[in-house]
């Protein structure tokens, strides 16, 4: 836990979160980046054939679009100091609203009730455009204080 | 005679039920590239069933001060295997596309240890299929790391293609 917060402490000096998400092995895995627009963390799956669940159409993996919408709600968590260590995920919902397409995903999350245990969060994914998300997710996080 | 007739009967049927998992290990772990990226195999089906194994590795660890694999790879571990147990709940395959995913994270996963997960498709309509899934430690199904409920849409390219030949009918 304190490789998280001291990760943590280097990505506010530099305003940006790239320090955690280099030391994470599955971020790397899928080609997850973040960036920051005001306080709110937007996450990006960039495109990799490696991505892909369903050649014929061809679509991202649901579990691809899922790991991304996890990930956007525990960074906005992090950044947001909502939480000092790794949130534990509790439960994740995840609506699938159309097929993602083979490009670059991005996702954004709304922490939407903080209480001293658990916080819950709303995320979306999208491609081209934000109005028109692929899929939403509600999770709720225990926090370690 | 009897007996032994019987006996390579079994025979027959546990190399067909052998050959059988062989394909479906290749058609979902090799043909998927998601799937094979993971590492995911077959380990066992049965109508409306089907059983696949997370190797673990370390590429897919969430906490690198725990080890722990990351939830994402539990979720497409889950949603994999839900998808095939909907597969295998059909007389014939049609394309298949996930609806909803709920899963309940019960545990941490143990480091350095294969999940496995089991999913069950419990009702099939002809446009909804409903599944439940555990992910377990072998040999520990009883204290499960998750568990999931999903909902998939049954012959999503065939609805398409009705929706639009709706369309048409109703255009012109």
């Amino acid at each position: 836990m304190s490789q998280v917060s001291q990760l943590m402490t280097e990505a506010r000096r530099r305003g940006e979160l790239s320090p955690l998400l280099t030391a994470i092995p599955y971020a790397r895995f899928l080609g997850l980046t973040a960036s920051l627009e005001g306080t709110s963390v937007v996450c990006r799956l960039t495109y990799a054939e490696h991505l892909i669940g369903n050649p014929a159409l061809p679509a991202l993996h649901g579990g691809t679009v899922g790991a991304l919408l996890e990930s956007a709600a525990i960074f906005q968590l992090l950044w947001s100091q909502e939480s000092k260590g790794v949130p534990k995920i509790i439960t994740l919902t995840v609506d699938y609203l159309r097929s993602a397409r083979p490009m670059d995903t991005l996702a954004r999350a709304q922490v939407t009730r903080q209480g001293r245990r658990v916080a819950s969060v709303r995320a979306i994914a999208w491609q081209e455009d934000e109005e028109k998300p692929v899929a939403t997710a509600n999770a709720h996080f225990l926090l370690s204080s | 005679m009897a007996e032994s007739s019987e006996h390579n009967e079994q025979m027959a049927e546990s190399s067909e039920h052998n050959e059988r998992l062989e394909r479906l290990d290749r058609a979902f772990s090799e043909l998927i590239p998601h799937n094979r990226a993971l590492g995911l195999r077959f380990v066992e089906y049965a109508p409306g069933e089907a059983t696949m194994r997370l190797p673990y590795r370390d590429e897919l660890v969430g906490d690198p001060s725990s080890g722990v694999l990351h939830g994402g790879a539990i979720t497409a571990l889950l949603d994999a295997t839900s998808g095939a147990a909907v597969f295998l709940a059909m007389r014939e395959p049609v394309p298949i596309a996930t609806l909803d995913l709920r899963i309940d994270y019960l545990r941490p996963a143990t480091p350095g240890i294969d999940v496995i997960a089991r999913a069950t498709c419990y009702r099939l309509t002809s446009n909804v299929a409903f599944v439940r899934a555990i992910a377990y430690h072998q040999g520990d199904e009883q204290k499960p790391v998750a568990a999931s409920a999903g909902s998939f849409m049954v012959g999503t390219r065939g609805t398409w293609a009705f929706r639009a030949s709706q369309e048409e009918q109703e255009g012109s």
